[in-house]
């Protein structure tokens, strides 16, 4: 764990373990997100090769943050971590991690269309489950699904 | 015509062969056994049209399970006439056989469009009848097939039974026979 740490630690010098997670977790800046994650896939002693899920939570209107987990899996070492990332409920946004694991392209989609987070420099940021011209993120604590949806009554 | 085997046998008989015309002793044949029906056109075309229901192959989610085990030989669709078809244009009934998104409803909506009439549907399972499971919390559910297209059978259960899909089928039976090309209703 103290492994991981110093090796995030060098690209985010403000990055801290989270405590009682499996796996292990670390809360890191959204600035400094892409070179961590770039600094974990390269360093010859994690490897992590795999992104495995991107989560979004949204904390409510009361606590006013969302976050970003991302969860990495290394398959030479079999090692797995988790990053999280903590966002402001009004302003959501995260840099994309396309760039460094190209299955993170659908992963956030799906997180922007659940929770309308915003993925910066994404390649192709559009709605993946809900059609595109639907109103609203389903997985927000206030979400109110529209009265109708091209004319047909949402409700039951 | 006589056999003439060639070592004589005498055990072994000549057989005479009908001299008359085939296409008059085919008529004779099954006119003589009944086999002439006097009916009405609605009639006529009501029973073809109902015994070649041609369903459109078409599934959306779990239900579509049990429909494709209603094609297979224990239950055998085939027998009632019923061979799926991989294009609406030549579909007689669709089969909505599963949960219907809101995504999914302009496809639905331009399948049913594609077919020609006359054009049936059948709602399979709870999902397509009012949303089933999906009622409450479901913000993405079309809550019923039938807010998107008119519908003719509802089948239910969570999924149906291929017996209950078939049981639907029958229904739809009873609901063709009842028609009539002249009055529209």
């Amino acid at each position: 764990m103290s492994d991981f740490l110093n090796i995030i630690l060098k690209a985010d010098d403000t990055a801290a373990a989270v405590p009682n997670c499996t796996p292990v977790t670390f809360l890191v800046t959204s600035k400094k997100l892409t070179e961590v994650a770039h600094e974990l896939h390269v360093n010859p002693q994690t490897y992590f090769d795999q992104l495995s899920c991107v989560t979004g939570i949204d904390n409510g209107p009361d606590t006013s943050t969302m976050e970003v987990i991302y969860h990495l899996y290394s398959i030479p070492f079999n090692l797995s971590l988790a990053l999280k990332v903590i966002l402001s409920r009004k302003d959501p946004v995260v840099p994309t991690l396309s760039s460094v694991w190209k299955s993170a392209d659908w992963l956030e989609r799906e997180t922007f269309d659940m929770y309308g987070i915003i993925f910066e420099r994404h390649p192709d940021l559009r709605r993946i489950l809900m059609p595109a011209d639907w109103e609203g993120f389903p997985l927000r604590k206030d979400y109110k699904e529209q009265e109708r949806y091209r004319d047909v009554q949402v409700k039951y | 015509m006589s056999a003439t085997p060639a070592n004589n046998d005498q055990s072994k008989v000549s057989i005479p062969v009908t001299q008359e015309d085939p296409s008059t002793f085919a008529y004779k044949e099954s006119f003589g056994n009944s086999g002439l029906i006097i009916t009405n056109i609605d009639n006529l075309f009501n029973w073809s049209r109902l015994s070649s229901l041609f369903p459109m192959t078409f599934g959306i989610a779990c239900c579509a399970i049990e429909f494709m085990s209603t094609g297979t030989a224990p239950y055998d669709m085939d027998r009632l006439g019923m061979v799926p078809r991989a294009t609406p244009r030549q579909s007689d009934v669709m089969i909505v056989a599963g949960t219907v998104t809101f995504k999914m409803a302009d496809r639905i909506r331009r399948l049913y469009e594609q077919m020609a009439e006359p054009r049936y549907v059948i709602s399979m399972g709870s999902c397509a009848n009012c949303g089933g499971p999906y009622w409450q919390h479901g913000y993405h559910v079309v809550k019923g097939v039938d807010r998107i297209i008119p519908v003719d059978i509802y089948v239910p259960g969570c999924p149906p039974r291929p017996e209950a899909l078939i049981g639907g089928i029958l229904k739809l039976h009873e609901k063709i026979s009842g028609e009539s090309l002249m009055k529209h209703e």
